[in-house]
């Protein structure tokens, strides 16, 4: 014990790691976890649990015996069936040999991506509100986030100006997340366009996180790399957690131009050598089989979508209309309280469950994520009690002012 | 429209014309017509609740009975059809394909009490030429609703 006694584990940290922030939302999940009889709409997957053919594809693959390692790339039949299906649903074409790595989720495609593109200094543009990792893995690489607000006001679409603003001669990415976490919020085509423009004449890299691109409810999916002269700029990521209630087979896959992929397969071969062969297995069988359960899937949201919205309106919070993936971010701004105070309230007096607005970034604050991958019946009760929370919080507010 | 509002009906008929109007995105008032005219034409026949009696300590016992039938001139199966399923206990009569001719859901207290109705009504009726009884030991699913299952929440409660 004596040797030990000058062991400071906290030399030995890294100060970037030191430094960098502990998500937000991790503060909030204690708090959750430690009430009882909660109703949550902060949960960020489906609440469908993966369809059965699926699963029995896995159960299927280990009784005959696939425990092995696959090709870094991941299986063949997977990548062209990825190939297929890019091609089928969004006219998409890459190579499944050399344009297509099957990874460990999104999540290792997102951190394949920018490590293998960004060098200590370059600047990452970031529209915020976002999902919660691309700043933190910027930072890792010695990146440079530099954060660009979104408004209600542009339906939480970054506009070409605010992004443009942004870029310096260290500009190197920029990163789209459309459908969008938290605000459900996608990119119209007149907006893309202006954005790849933006792209092109700076001659910037995209990584396009389009994780949630079949949840939508506006139209088929689209892709920023399907834009005139994208495809070869965009590195596109995916993956089957949210369309295919898939988040705990932990599979996803990248698409990117050859030389840019090869650079990312390096790091993959190194660091996570491949992904386990079961849940390829299963994704395989939902790529072939699985597309109507994913309309399934997406008429249900829909359904609960247009519900959610339209009775937080009627309770008087505003409401912009999301058009993709399965949340619904309203203003909460009436009651006059900030997010996270809004949220820690609901919590303790009406025990529902949502995801303070800033927690994805400063222009989130003022709203909450309230996702809708709830049963219907759950979801009703839900709303029953922010009704009762806003009425009585409105009747303080107004206490307030006349007192 | 209609085969919307019937799905989300079938699996609850507890939702109100206005919550299914704004699911549909469809303005209330015609969901509303539109139910009231599907329940004028007999679209829907009636608003059931499916119930699981084992858990009230209600003993059910049911059979499912083969029926094999001399079809008559005419009118074939549906006569004999009819004077089955006039019987209250009887709860369901199905016309089959194959290896004999009616299935006959059958409902009572006890064994004996299904047993002797079979025997004393059922087997009894004209045309009516052979029945097999098949008792039903354990529900597992019925009506795309399973049993027994164990809905838990195994997600995280908060992610990001």
């Amino acid at each position: 014990m004596n040797q030990n006694r000058n062991f400071e584990p906290q030399r030995f940290i890294s100060p970037v790691v030191k430094n960098l922030k502990p998500s937000g939302i991790r503060r909030f999940f204690d708090l959750v976890a430690n009430t009882k009889g909660v109703i949550s709409l902060g949960v960020g997957e489906p609440d469908f649990v993966t369809p059965w053919h699926i699963r029995e594809a896995c159960v299927q693959a280990l009784e005959r015996g696939y425990t092995m390692y696959t090709s870094n790339l991941g299986l063949p039949e997977l990548r062209k069936a990825i190939a297929k299906y890019l091609e089928e649903r969004f006219g998409l074409s890459y190579h499944p040999d050399k344009q297509i790595l099957v990874t460990i989720g999104a999540s290792e495609a997102v951190d394949l991506a920018l490590r293998t593109v960004i060098n200590p200094g370059d600047e990452v543009l970031i529209p915020e509100p976002c999902y919660v990792s691309y700043k933190p893995i910027t930072l890792l690489c010695g990146g440079v986030p530099v954060e660009v607000p979104t408004t209600q006001a542009h339906n939480f679409q970054p506009t070409p100006q605010e992004i443009e603003k942004r870029i310096s001669p260290k500009t190197k990415l920029l990163i789209l997340c459309y459908p969008n976490n938290p605000t459900g919020a996608v990119l119209d085509q007149e907006t893309m366009m202006a954005i790849a423009r933006v792209v092109e004449k700076h001659n910037l890299l995209v990584l396009a996180d389009e994780i949630y691109a079949e949840l939508r409810y506006d139209g088929p999916p689209v892709s920023f790399a399907s834009l005139p002269g994208m495809q070869e700029r965009t590195i596109l990521v995916s993956g089957f957690s949210k369309a295919f209630a898939m988040t705990g087979w932990r599979i996803g896959y990248v698409a990117a131009h050859p030389e840019l992929l090869a650079a990312m397969v390096k790091i993959h071969q190194y660091t996570i050598l491949c992904a386990p062969i079961m849940s390829q297995m299963a994704a395989l069988e939902a790529l072939q089989q699985g597309l109507k359960d994913v309309a399934y899937m997406v008429e249900q949201y829909d359904q609960r979508r247009r519900l959610v919205v339209s009775r937080l309106r009627e309770i008087g919070l505003d409401c912009f209309e999301p058009k993709g993936a399965f949340y619904v971010f309203p203003s909460i701004a009436i009651t006059g309280l900030s997010s996270e105070e809004f949220a820690e309230r609901l919590l303790k007096e009406e025990k529902v469950a949502v995801v303070p607005g800033n927690a994805f970034g400063p222009s989130g604050e003022g709203f909450i994520r309230c996702s809708y991958a709830t049963s219907l019946q759950e979801l009703m009760e839900a709303l029953n009690r922010i009704e009762r929370f806003v009425a009585r919080h409105l009747r303080l507010a107004k206490a307030v002012a006349h007192g | 429209m209609r085969k919307n509002i019937l799905k989300l009906l079938e699996g609850n008929s507890k939702l109100s014309p206005k919550e299914i109007a704004l699911m549909l995105g469809l303005p209330p008032d015609e969901v509303a017509r539109e139910i009231a005219e599907m329940e004028k034409e007999k679209v829907i026949l009636r608003y059931t609740t499916l119930i699981n009696w084992e858990k009230v300590g209600e003993e059910e016992v049911a059979a499912l009975i083969d029926v094999k039938v001399t079809p008559q001139r005419d009118v074939g199966f549906d006569e004999v059809a009819a004077r089955i399923y006039q019987y209250p206990e009887v709860k369901s009569v199905f016309l089959m394909s194959g290896s004999y001719d009616l299935s006959v859901l059958v409902q009572g207290k006890s064994l004996k009490e299904v047993a002797s109705f079979v025997a004393q009504k059922l087997a009894t009726i004209e045309h009516v030429q052979s029945t097999v009884t098949h008792f039903i030991l354990k529900k597992y699913k019925q009506d795309g609703v399973i049993f027994e299952e164990e809905i838990t929440e195994r997600r995280q409660v908060v992610q990001p």
